[in-house]
C-alpha cells in the first residue's frame, strides 16, 4: 500500500514529530519504495537528507518564496500535488497546530477520511483503524475509515516513537506548484518569547496553579525547568488571575499536552485541567492539600508547599544530572 | 452584510462519560448540554463585529442538530443574536465531520453570509474539523484558534496563535471562515431583557432537504465511523509522601522519577 507522510518544517528545521509521523508512515507502507515524504516550505530542497534512513525512498519538495510564510490554502496546494503525483491510499501527519490546520481542507478538497489526534494506527482491510481519545481523555473511540480512496491520519506527538531503521533512500523529487490563492495571505509570523518546546510538544512540563500567588513567583519553575530542559505551563486559575500568558495555560480551554513527565505545582487539579495533561506518561504533584484532587492521577505527590518544596526538586536535579 | 455563527451543543464539562452496553455508543440519557464553550466566543465576537458596524449586519445563530440545540441557539439569540436556524441531523445522528460540512455549507450558501464565526473545536471530539472543511467547500479561505479580528471593507485582519507563543498574522478576502479562541473577547451574559426577546425572534427549522442536500446520498458517503469506544486504562495507584521532611521527600521523588519512572 501507498504511504505518503507530511513532514512539517518550520524556518528550515525539521519538527521532532514528523520523524513520529514518518515512522508510523514506513510501518503502514511496508515498503521503502511504497513510501513517500513531501516537504513544503521556502527552501526544502536542503533538508530531504535528513530523511534518509526513515523508511520513504522518495521526497517530494515543494520551494519557493510563495511558501515563505505557513498558510493553509498554499500548504493544501502543495501537499495535494504530492498526493496527485503519487497517488496514496493514506497520507500521514501530526496533530501539531499546523497539521491540525490544514488537514481539514486538503480531506474536504480530496473527499477524504480523517482521522485526527490518534494514539494508535493501523491498516487493516483496505481501512485506517485509529484510536483516538475523546471528552477530554474520558474516554477512547476506536475510529474506522471509509467509503474514500484517501485515507488521512494526523498523530498525537510524543506517543508513537520516531525509530531510524536504516532503510529508505530519501531522493529528492521537486514539484513545481502555483503560488497559493490571492484570498489568503500570510502577512508575517510573530516569533514567541519562548525558544523552548512549545507545551504540546514538551516532553517535560513544570506547571504552576493560583497558590502561585503572582508571576514573579514563576520564576522558581523557570529555575527547575532550566535545569532539566523543561516548558512551563499553569492552569486555568494562575492565567486567569493574572499570573501567566494564555499560551501557558494547559487544560480544557487551553493546551492538551502529553509529555513524559509532567510536574504539578500548586495546582488542585479541576477537571478542565485534568483533561489537558491526564495522558502524561509521568505525573507528579506538589500541593499543601493531601486531598486535591490531582492526588489521584499522580503517580509521585508530595504533600508540602511548593515555595519549598520546588527549590528542594531543583537542587536534587541538579545533583542528578550534574550541574 | 450578514454574520453566521456555528454552534455546536457539547456535554457539559463536568459530566460523567458512560459507555453503553453494547460498547458502540455513549449514554446521553443524563447529559446535560451546554454551548461548545468556544463557540461563545464566536458568538461575542459577532455581536461585537454588528455593534462596531452600527448595528446593521444580522447575526444568525446556526447548529446542526437535534431538537436539545434549540434552546442553546435561543441562549445564542439571547446573548444578542437576531434570528436561529436549527437543521435537524434526524437520520444523520452518526454524521461524521465532513458530512456535517457539506450541510453547513449548503446552507450558508443559501443564507448568502460573508462572514462565518465558529468555535475552534468543539470539546467533545475535539477534532477542529467542521469549520475548516466548511471553508474549503464553500471555497473560502479561514483562520483558526484566532486571537484577533479586526474587519476593513471586504478584508479580515487576523491573529492566530501557534505553538511556543508564535502568532501568524493574516490579510484573508471576505467571505472566511474565523474559528475563535479563548483570548478572542469575553463573551457576555444575557440580560433578562434579552432573555425574554430571545423566545420571540425568528427561528428556522429547517432539513437538510431544503438546503438541496440528499441526507440518504450523504449518509451513503460517510467516512469515518466510530466502532466502538473504551475508558482509557487506569493509572497504578500513586503514592504520596508526606510527614517526611521535605528534603528527604523531594530526593525520593527524583530517584524514583529515574530509576523507576525511568523519565529523567
Amino acid at each position: 500500500m501507498k504511504v505518503l507522510i507530511f513532514v512539517e518544517q518550520r524556518d528550515g528545521k525539521i519538527k521532532s514529530s514528523a520523524f513520529e509521523a514518518l515512522t508510523v508512515g514506513a510501518r503502514l507502507a511496508g515498503s521503502p519504495s511504497d513510501a513517500a515524504a513531501v516537504l513544503v516550505g521556502a527552501d526544502t530542497a536542503s533538508l530531504t537528507g535528513q530523511l534518509a534512513g526513515y523508511g520513504v525512498d522518495k521526497v517530494y519538495t515543494i520551494s519557493g518564496p510563495d511558501f515563505a510564510l505557513y498558510n493553509a490554502m498554499g500548504w493544501a496546494a502543495g501537499v495535494e500535488a504530492a498526493i496527485k503525483d503519487f497517488a496514496p491510499q493514506v497520507l500521514v501527519g501530526v496533530a501539531s497546530p499546523m497539521g491540525r490546520d490544514f488537514f481539514p481542507r486538503l480531506a474536504a478538497r480530496m473527499d477524504a477520511a480523517l482521522l485526527t489526534d490518534v494514539i494508535a494506527v493501523d491498516w487493516k482491510d483496505g481501512a485506517l483503524h485509529g484510536t483516538k481519545p475523546m471528552y477530554a481523555g474520558k474516554c477512547r473511540a476506536h475510529l474506522v475509515s471509509q467509503n474514500c480512496n484517501l485515507h488521512m491520519v494526523t498523530i498525537r506527538p510524543n506517543v508513537m516513537p520516531a525509530q531510524k531503521t536504516g532503510s529508505g533512500s530519501a531522493s529528492a523529487t521537486t514539484l513545481q506548484v502555483a503560488s497559493p490563492s490571492a484570498q489568503s495571505k500570510t502577512v508575517e509570523i510573530r516569533k514567541g518569547k519562548s525558544e523552548k518546546a512549545d507545551l504540546t510538544e514538551a516532553s517535560l512540563i513544570i506547571s504552576g496553579g493560583r497558590a502561585m500567588a503572582n508571576a514573579e513567583n514563576f520564576k522558581i519553575l523557570h529555575e527547575c525547568a532550566d535545569v532539566i530542559g523543561a516548558t512551563v505551563g499553569a492552569s486555568r486559575a494562575a492565567v486567569d488571575s493574572g499570573y501567566a500568558t494564555h499560551d501557558m495555560q494547559v487544560g480544557q480551554t487551553g493546551k492538551t499536552v502529553n509529555p513524559n513527565l509532567y510536574i504539578a505545582c500548586g495546582i488542585s487539579g479541576s477537571i478542565q485541567h485534568m483533561a489537558g495533561m491526564r495522558t502524561s506518561k509521568v505525573i507528579v504533584a506538589v500541593n499543601t492539600d493531601k486531598d486535591a484532587p490531582i492526588f489521584t492521577i499522580a503517580n509521585y505527590g508530595i504533600v508540602g508547599d511548593l515555595f519549598q518544596v520546588v527549590p528542594l526538586l531543583t537542587k536534587k536535579l541538579k545533583e542528578l544530572v550534574g550541574h | 452584510m450578514k454574520i453566521v455563527v456555528l454552534l455546536k451543543q457539547t456535554p457539559d464539562t463536568e459530566t460523567k462519560i458512560k459507555i453503553d452496553a453494547s460498547g458502540s455508543a455513549i449514554e446521553h440519557a443524563d447529559t446535560k448540554y451546554i454551548i461548545n464553550p468556544y463557540d461563545e466566543f464566536a458568538i461575542e465576537e459577532a455581536l461585537q463585529t454588528k455593534e462596531k458596524a452600527g448595528g446593521t449586519p444580522e447575526v444568525v445563530i446556526m447548529s446542526f442538530g437535534d431538537d436539545k440545540a434549540r434552546e442553546l441557539i435561543i441562549k445564542g439569540l439571547a446573548m444578542g443574536g437576531d434570528r436561529g436556524v436549527l437543521i435537524s441531523n434526524a437520520g444523520l445522528e452518526s454524521a461524521d465531520s465532513l458530512t456535517v460540512a457539506k450541510v453547513l455549507a449548503a446552507a450558508i450558501k443559501t443564507e448568502g453570509a460573508s462572514l462565518v464565526l465558529c468555535g475552534r473545536q468543539a470539546i467533545d471530539d475535539d477534532n477542529m474539523h467542521v469549520g475548516t472543511m466548511t471553508a474549503e467547500l464553500l471555497g473560502w479561505p479561514h483562520v483558526n484558534v484566532v486571537t484577533k479580528l479586526t474587519l476593513t471593507g471586504e478584508k479580515a485582519h487576523v491573529e492566530r496563535e501557534v505553538e511556543g507563543g508564535k502568532v501568524e498574522v493574516y490579510d484573508v478576502n471576505l467571505p472566511a471562515v474565523i474559528g475563535a479562541h479563548k483570548s478572542l473577547n469575553t463573551p457576555r451574559y444575557a440580560s433578562l431583557p434579552g432573555i425574554m426577546k430571545a423566545k420571540k425572534k425568528p427561528f428556522d427549522a429547517k432539513t437538510p432537504g431544503d438546503f438541496g442536500i440528499n441526507a440518504a446520498d450523504i449518509k451513503s458517503k460517510i467516512k469515518v465511523v466510530v466502532k466502538s469506544y473504551e475508558y482509557p486504562p487506569a493509572k497504578p495507584a500513586g503514592r504520596l509522601f508526606q510527614g517526611e521532611e521535605l528534603e528527604v521527600m523531594a530526593d525520593k521523588v527524583v530517584q524514583l522519577l529515574r530509576q523507576e519512572a525511568k523519565v529523567l
